[in-house]
């Protein structure tokens, strides 16, 4: 097998032991609302995203519509769609294709989109094959397990499994802030903006404030600290 | 209606929201501001989703801020992802078993 799809495997367990227990608790959430074990893991294996789904079986639940279904989606996802676009600026045109496209386009996350963004180089899809498919199985079997066994953990353990994403999220941005004071001010920037939605304007679903105090701090950032070069 | 039309409909949407701009988004960007833009933004949006969300993650803010802390330290010395994840996720199990 191809050195670099074992590569985005590896690099892919700290995310699967991340979405393992995040989607334990999708599956305890998506049963308690009334979904069978079978469509919780239908909804993991095909939208593969947190917040996302989340907002997807309350909105089923509640009796909701499709529209707000649709345009709910779209609020929340929309982040992977700027994800995309950088991603895009750093793949291998010869080995990336429509089809690779297509077939990668699935498996972009906020934890797989920062881990492949900060590979050295350009990314190839079999490297994005194994990254992918190692989350997925994380992501899916987590949620089967939530869902038909409920708890099975105690809850100092499942509690403490709630830091584990976000301490990846430390490990990816302060090494990357050492190197770069553009990083560190769009980090700092970030940071703020988000505080401030979070306790003045509470009412700001939290995929609209990410996106906003996002799009605002690297603006920001790329107009104080214009980058020299690919970094 | 059926639940399935509900789940297609989520996969659907947000399978479109990922693939479009992945896919037909080909040219090499030239403007230095866009260029600065999308290399800011992964660390934008990181930064964002885990403060303060981060402080909160474990139910308990005393074992969260310990646990970030030990991920900030652990970081900053560029060690693996999985071993900052876990030292900090294990640091905040520990200290939940004190308090």
């Amino acid at each position: 097998m191809n050195k670099l799809f074992w590569k985005g495997i590896k690099d892919g367990i700290p995310i699967a032991l991340g979405y393992l227990s995040v989607a334990f608790g999708f599956g305890i959430l998506a049963v308690s609302m009334g979904l069978s074990v079978l469509q919780a893991v239908g909804i993991s294996a095909s939208n593969l995203t947190s917040a996302g789904q989340v907002a997807g079986v309350e909105i089923i639940a509640a009796g909701g519509t499709l529209v707000e279904i649709i345009l709910t989606q779209i609020v929340i996802n929309i982040r992977y769609s700027l994800m995309g676009i950088s991603l895009s600026q750093k793949l291998d045109t010869a080995s990336f294709g429509t089809l690779q496209r297509l077939i990668v386009s699935f498996g972009i996350t906020d934890e797989i989109f920062a881990v492949s963004y900060a590979q050295k180089g350009k990314i190839k899809p079999v490297y994005m094959y194994g990254l992918i498919l190692i989350a997925f199985l994380g992501w899916t079997s987590g949620t089967l397990v939530g869902a038909a066994a409920g708890a099975v953990l105690p809850e100092s353990v499942m509690s403490a499994m709630g830091l584990l994403l976000y301490a990846m999220f430390v490990a990816i941005i302060i090494p990357a802030a050492r190197d770069s004071r553009g990083v560190v001010f769009t980090i700092a920037a970030a940071a703020c903006l988000s505080i401030i939605f979070r306790y003045a304007v509470p009412s700001l679903s939290s995929g609209f404030a990410v996106i906003i105090s996002a799009v605002a701090s690297a603006a920001l950032a790329a107009w104080l600290f214009p980058i020299k070069e690919e970094a | 209606m059926s639940v399935f039309i509900y789940i297609a409909t989520m996969a659907l949407v947000t399978y479109l929201v990922r693939m479009l701009p992945f896919t037909l988004f080909r040219k090499e960007i030239r403007s230095p501001f866009f260029k600065g833009l999308l290399h800011y933004i992964p660390y934008a949006v990181l930064s964002a989703m885990t403060i303060p969300a981060i402080f909160y993650s474990t139910g308990d803010m005393k074992t969260s801020i310990a646990g970030t802390a030990v991920a900030v330290v652990l970081a900053y010395l560029r060690l693996p992802l999985i071993v900052v994840a876990l030292a900090a996720s294990g640091s905040a199990f520990l200290l939940g078993l004190f308090i």
